[in-house]
């Protein structure tokens, strides 16, 4: 492990004293393995105390630090410096969410979402004794959909949500489509009449920014393409 | 300071601190029971560190093999040490097999036998498959679901406040006082009932599975307003922590067969546990690697030793383990198809916190007296289900288990009480901590005084303890505790101040570190995950005893006349051996 000179350029603004965001740099030296966040960490805890981001776990599960780099949407713990060429960053928060401070940006509106597509499971039959019977493949068919961390890398680099913010976007839908194809789900007409809507499913353009950004790497767009044949399906 | 409209005075029935499976749990259960409950929690509900939990949840289903509550009994008793208290397993293990029931009518994915039920896998300490799953991600399912149920049921969140106080008079409790961390500000919580639900505190030391926001706040809390804590010296060291980061690696690994090798390419565990293999549970495991790396078989004579899963093949590994291989490939650029991975002990899990009778509620003596409308569940609680050593999927059970039990009993005191005043002045604590934060000009940032205490704890008090280097850290703590005190902060604005709730965070590290420090002096035996050079037998005679422990004006004071309850016709104390 060596050090290596960086410099990192960071949005920032504080509501309490700026006008509008502005760039600020930093010059430091750090080990040549470290993650965005590790840089993220060096800074704040040794450098200026002041700047402000989200982070939890630093192991890819709690979703928290999803963030901008370089034009990217990644997720700061997850992501070497080295995926980036140069040894220049420049970090900025979610696009298409409001800045509360530095790179921490309102989530509140995107957990709503998630509410308006109904996220649990809607049972009309009866609730058996032990477990409702799933066979490995029904299940295998959600697995990768329910890694989701709703961290919001896919939702904010969703050109079709910075349309119209009304746009569930991919994270909700995703979210649709893991109850959906839920065999002990019976809510699939609700969920469904929930989406195929102005502001659901169809507003998927199959950009595939979603998936690109996806730091769990699950396949979002294709989930999504399933909703449409689902949707199309049910509506005959 | 901003405090004193209307909008910073909250009343609310039901007080849950913490939203990790614990909280979500019982607040789920006040909420469906027609209570109204407010979730106070400093990072968005999502964010807790339950979902970090991979292998699997614990109950006898019998899906996989034979299986039956006595045996989960027995195995979580052994697993102790026999320190557990054998009632509050019992009830444990009788309420398991609906908690996870329950999830599955919830809508939690589960991993599925051929025949479509919920699969499991064998765990370390278990005598059977007993560990029910999602690939290796459980934790993390079940706390989304647990979420989206609270969502259904129209829970209250505060996402983002940190409580800086807790208001007890009288031994009542009788509400909370939390920072506003996105806009500032501390909101008084007027309530009947407070169930402490923070989780771990790993973050004491440095090389930790645990998330930045396990640190423990309100085990400082509880010290603070002069109760005691339970079993603190007792902290569980995981044996497949990612070298250097200590990130967990799930012991769903070794349940699917994966082996620990050391620089000889041996799989070392025959020496220790030649039954159990690389089952054995977590303090036995950890115990043989620190003893392979102390003399000199670490990989290349270095500090860690090989995971290797290379022959469970590519299939089962992405199909059942994806996140194992994900972590190693990404964190130490280490293919777990086709490489061994770097592996070392890394502090993973608490069996000591909030004492609290079978009820959850909080007590404040070894007599059992009961704080009123205090109630503590999950990891930050000691109850005490582990004893001296936890097993692996048993904590995942244990939040959900007994924050639905917390629920209930909640809902049954909302019901039959009302709420008491407030305490006088309920903002002087809360608004006296931040001051001091804020005002500071002079003195050290927190971050250099974290950093030494997380590195002295994982040197002096890890997985081998001497008393020596014991004392040692006792005066380095005493050290950091002074300087503490002139502790400055950057930041002193109002919005989304990470320094400030970073460097009150610092504060509790430091409060109850020095409780772990002090337990592990004062017992003189070999137990579970502590273990004594000098004292390497377990000690029945003497130590077959519960440690509480108070901070006072003198100094930390013990209690040892705590002892476990142990139905001695059932399960009487063995030697442990697996």
């Amino acid at each position: 492990m060596a050090k290596e000179n960086i410099i990192v350029k960071i949005l920032r603004y504080n509501p309490e004293k700026d006008k509008k965001p502005f760039w600020k740099k930093y010059d430091l030296e750090v080990d040549d393995d470290s993650t965005i966040l590790d840089i993220l960490n060096e800074i704040h805890w040794n450098i200026d105390g002041t700047l402000a981001y989200r982070r939890s776990c630093r192991s890819s599960i709690c979703g928290s630090c999803a963030m901008k780099v370089n034009g990217q949407n990644v997720l700061a713990c997850k992501t070497p410096m080295h995926k980036f060429k140069g040894n220049k960053l420049k970090i900025e928060p979610l696009p298409g969410f409001s800045i509360l401070k530095d790179l921490v940006v309102d989530m509140d509106g995107f957990f709503e979402k998630m509410k308006r597509i109904k996220p649990y499971l809607i049972l009309d039959k009866p609730i058996p004794d032990k477990e409702f019977i799933q066979k490995p493949d029904e299940f295998e068919c959600i697995r990768e959909s329910a890694i989701c961390i709703l961290c919001g890398a896919c939702t904010s680099s969703c050109p079709s949500l910075w349309a119209n913010e009304d746009y569930l976007g991919p994270a909700a839908l995703l979210k649709a489509y893991r109850f959906i194809f839920d065999t002990r789900d019976d809510g699939k007409d609700e969920r469904i009449d929930i989406i195929n809507d102005k502001n659901g499913i169809w507003r998927c353009h199959t950009i595939f920014n979603c998936m690109e950004a996806c730091p769990k790497d699950i396949k979002i767009t294709e989930y999504l393409s399933r909703l449409k044949v689902k949707v199309l399906e049910n509506s005959i | 300071m901003k405090t004193d409209e209307a909008k910073y005075y909250h009343k609310i029935e039901a007080v849950v601190v913490g939203a990790g499976l614990a909280g979500l749990r019982a607040a789920l259960e006040i909420a469906k029971k027609g209570h109204q409950v407010a979730v106070i929690t400093k990072v968005y509900p999502t964010r807790s560190h339950s979902g970090g939990a991979q292998g699997g949840i614990a109950a006898a289903l019998a899906n996989s093999a034979e299986d039956s509550l006595e045996l989960h009994m027995y195995d979580t008793i052994k697993g102790s040490d026999y320190l557990g208290d054998q009632d509050v397993i019992e009830l444990f293990v009788n309420e398991a097999i609906k908690t996870v029931y329950e999830y599955e009518h919830m809508g939690v994915p589960f991993s599925r036998t051929e025949d479509g039920k919920i699969n499991q896998r064998p765990f370390g300490g278990h005598s059977s498959p007993r560990a029910c799953f999602s690939a290796d991600i459980t934790g993390h399912v079940l706390l989304h679901t647990l979420y989206e149920q609270c969502v259904k049921y129209n829970v209250h969140f505060y996402s983002e406040f940190q409580v800086f106080s807790l208001l007890i008079k009288d031994n009542i409790s009788r509400g909370v006082v939390a920072w506003d961390i996105r806009e500032g500000g501390l909101h008084i919580f007027h309530s009947k009932t407070v169930l402490l639900a923070t989780g771990g505190y790993g973050r004491a030391f440095k090389i930790t599975s645990n998330a930045h926001a396990n640190t423990g706040d309100s085990l400082a809390l509880i010290l603070e307003n002069g109760l005691p804590l339970e079993d603190m010296e007792f902290v569980q060291f995981h044996p497949t922590g990612l070298y250097k980061h200590g990130i967990l690696l799930s012991e769903a690994a070794r349940g699917e067969g994966a082996y620990i090798l050391n620089s000889d390419g041996e799989r070392f565990m025959k020496k220790y546990a030649s039954d159990k293999m690389e089952l054995a549970p977590r303090d036995v495991v950890s115990r043989a690697e620190q003893t392979e790396i102390n003399e000199g078989r670490g990989i290349n004579g270095k500090d860690y030793v090989y995971l290797d899963l290379r022959h469970l093949g590519e299939k089962k590994i992405m199909e059942r383990l994806p996140q194992v291989w994900e972590l190693a490939l990404n964190y130490l650029k280490v293919d777990g198809i086709k490489e061994p991975v770097p592996i070392q002990p890394t502090a993973h899990y608490s069996m000591g916190g909030i004492p609290a009778n079978i009820n959850t509620e909080v007590i404040r003596d070894a007599k059992g007296t009961v704080v009123r409308g205090l109630y503590t569940a999950g990891e930050a609680s000691c109850l005490s289900l582990h004893g001296a050593n936890r097993l692996g999927t048993n904590s995942l059970q244990d939040a959900s288990t007994f924050g639905r039990i917390a629920g209930k009993n909640i809902s049954k005191f909302l019901v039959e009480n009302g709420y008491e005043d407030l305490t006088s002045n309920p903002l002087d604590v809360a608004r006296a901590k931040i001051s001091s934060l804020m005002n500071g000009n002079v003195g050290e940032k927190h971050s250099k005084i974290r950093e030494e205490l997380q590195e002295n704890m994982t040197k002096y008090v890890g997985v081998f303890r001497n008393e020596e280097d014991m004392l040692k850290l006792l005066k380095i703590l005493k050290q950091l505790q002074e300087r503490y005190k002139n502790v400055t902060i950057d930041d002193k604005g109002y919005a989304y101040n990470l320094d400030l709730f970073e460097a009150y965070e610092v504060g509790n590290l430091l409060s109850f570190s020095e409780i772990i420090v002090e337990g592990a002096i004062a017992r003189k035996e070999s137990r579970g995950a502590h273990y004594r050079t000098g004292f390497p037998k377990r000690d029945d005679k003497n130590w077959l005893k519960h440690t509480l422990a108070w901070k006072t004006e003198e100094g930390v004071k013990l209690d040892h006349s705590k002892e476990p309850v142990i139905f001695m016709d059932r399960f009487p104390p063995q030697e442990r051996k697996y």
